[in-house]
């Protein structure tokens, strides 16, 4: 009992804290208990929750589901509904941004950065950016490659931007639905301390795809060692981003279901690269080695053609 | 109201006020209906107003004309343009081609809702249409860099000619974005400005990397 309460104590010490943070939510006032946590604090501390407190984010979870219903009370056909997932700041966005590419091993991102304010603003925004920026590089890396040719004429390949928009809109918001659901689905069979809603995996995922810009314009670059190494980089940046997120919530669960969810994560966060660097960007070296027969212009038609 | 029964004003203190009615900004039919009208006023008429507000993103001036009497006249003519100008650019009409006119038609009107609207849940003040109308009117510089560029085709179609593409394509990218950002960015909260204006920079370099890549065969 007595753990209990100061579970409870320890809850409302967060809260002030939270208030200090964001100083206009709107909170309904508890002033007494706010008084107590600061002596209890002291001696009753456990040795390892300190470093708990801070990726688990265990008392914030229940307190982003009081802050968040009691932001977002505005009912979902009004349009002030749909304000309140845009409720963010240039600096916020823009720290958010920096918390997905510089993740500091240890923090959580949603814990860190979101803090029950999740946002529609960065997930879609960045999605759109990375389909042009995509789609723009792809079509000037080609364009570098075949310069020289005297059968290749340029094209603007237009069609690909569908492709694009497609692939990763779906993947920005299908992964976290699938993702979102298989988490529900196993808190109802063990009790884990942590679990997201569905809109602070949208913004996990969204601003985790940031780092994909700056590769994706330095795919330009036509060197297959280049390119690759650019991905492993911004895959381990992103990955681990959503592996640090990711893993506090299914870490008490059985071992292997465990690993299985965080492997699947990452895996198809690398499928994304992947087929994007191999869509969109031409192999560099293939024309070089192309022999100079009659199925020359076989082989170069089939490349144009992919 | 019993207790007024004997409430009287004193014949010496004047009692004087004005009753005005709200009319609303029906202004033109203030004096007359424009029924009765020959056919070429009422079409000069919505002509002018088109084109002054032309002339007023050819010289971006904080001018409210643009935002108070808004159309969709002028985007419209704008798009289906530019469109029409940006077709004939698709190689063999296989995959690998230009833009068609229904991609360009929706990118633009797709485009500015979606900007609009991202607008207007940052918490913008402008409305909606007023919005789609100064988004619309700010495409007038990349349609007039796709007829230079477009001119510049016909001349030929070496580096000379892509560096004069660039040069203009870039400039007018440039007119567009500072032109649509003085008529949008005083309607949003001050610390969510690049919020806003950032995906209008998107929109225009969209449009403008559609126009750079515009290959005739």
């Amino acid at each position: 009992v007595a753990s209990l309460v100061l579970y409870l104590f320890a809850e409302f010490d967060d809260a002030a804290n939270l208030l200090a943070a964001n100083p206009d939510a709107t909170t309904i006032s508890i002033d007494e208990p706010a008084e107590i946590p600061k002596n209890q604090r002291g001696h009753r501390q456990e040795p390892g929750r300190e470093e708990d407190d801070e990726l688990l984010g265990t008392d914030d979870s229940d307190k982003t589901e009081l802050l968040a219903g009691q932001k977002k009370s505005a009912p979902f056909w009004t349009f002030e509904y749909y304000q309140t997932f845009f409720d963010v700041d240039t600096y916020q966005v823009l720290d958010r941004i920096k918390g997905s590419v510089f993740p500091v091993p240890g923090k959580n991102f949603v814990r860190l950065y979101v803090r029950s304010n999740p946002d529609l603003y960065g997930p879609f925004w960045i999605c759109a950016t990375l389909v042009f920026t995509i789609a723009v590089s792809g079509n000037l890396s080609n364009f570098f490659i075949h310069l020289g040719k005297p059968t290749y004429h340029y094209v603007p390949e237009f069609r690909k931007v569908s492709i694009a928009a497609t692939t990763i809109y779906a993947y920005a918001w299908l992964v976290p639905l699938a993702l979102w659901g298989f988490l529900m689905w196993r808190n109802s069979k063990v009790m884990n301390i942590v679990s997201y809603s569905f809109l602070e995996i949208v913004c996990v995922y969204g601003y985790s795809l940031f780092i994909y810009i700056p590769t994706a314009i330095l795919w330009i670059i036509p060197q297959k060692v280049v390119r690759w190494v650019l991905m492993m980089f911004s895959l381990c940046l992103s990955g681990s981003v959503l592996v640090m997120t990711f893993w506090p919530a299914v870490r008490d669960d059985n071992r292997r279901i465990a690993l299985a969810t965080v492997g699947t994560i990452v895996l198809l966060h690398a499928l994304l690269a992947v087929g994007c660097l191999a869509y969109f960007f031409d192999a560099p070296e293939l024309d070089f080695a192309a022999p100079v027969t009659p199925a020359h212009n076989v082989s170069t038609v089939i490349t144009k053609s992919q | 109201f019993a207790g007024l029964a004997d409430v009287s004003i004193a014949e010496d203190i004047p009692v004087e006020g004005e009753i005005t009615v709200p009319v609303g900004s029906h202004s033109p039919d203030e004096d007359y209906s424009t029924l009765d009208e020959p056919v070429k006023d009422t079409i000069m008429r919505d002509l002018k107003a088109v084109g002054k507000k032309f002339v007023h993103v050819m010289y971006p001036k904080k001018s409210s004309a643009l935002l108070r009497d808004w159309d969709l006249w002028g985007p419209l003519v704008l798009c289906v343009s530019l469109a029409l100008m940006l077709q004939g650019g698709s190689a063999d009409s296989k995959e690998d081609g230009g833009p068609q006119f229904a991609e360009v038609f929706v990118i633009i009107w797709f485009g500015a809702v979606v900007i609009t609207l991202n607008s207007k849940l940052l918490g913008g003040t402008i409305s909606f249409f007023q919005s789609l109308c100064v988004l619309g009117y700010c495409v007038l510089p990349l349609t007039v860099a796709m007829l230079v560029c477009r001119l510049v085709l016909l001349a030929g179609s070496g580096t000379v000619s892509f560096i004069i593409r660039l040069i203009v394509v870039v400039a007018m990218f440039g007119w567009s974005t500072l032109a649509s950002t003085a008529f949008l960015a005083d309607s949003q909260p001050p610390n969510r400005k690049a919020l806003v204006v950032y995906p209008i920079f998107l929109f225009y370099f969209v449009i403008s990397w559609m126009i750079l890549t515009f290959t005739p065969q």
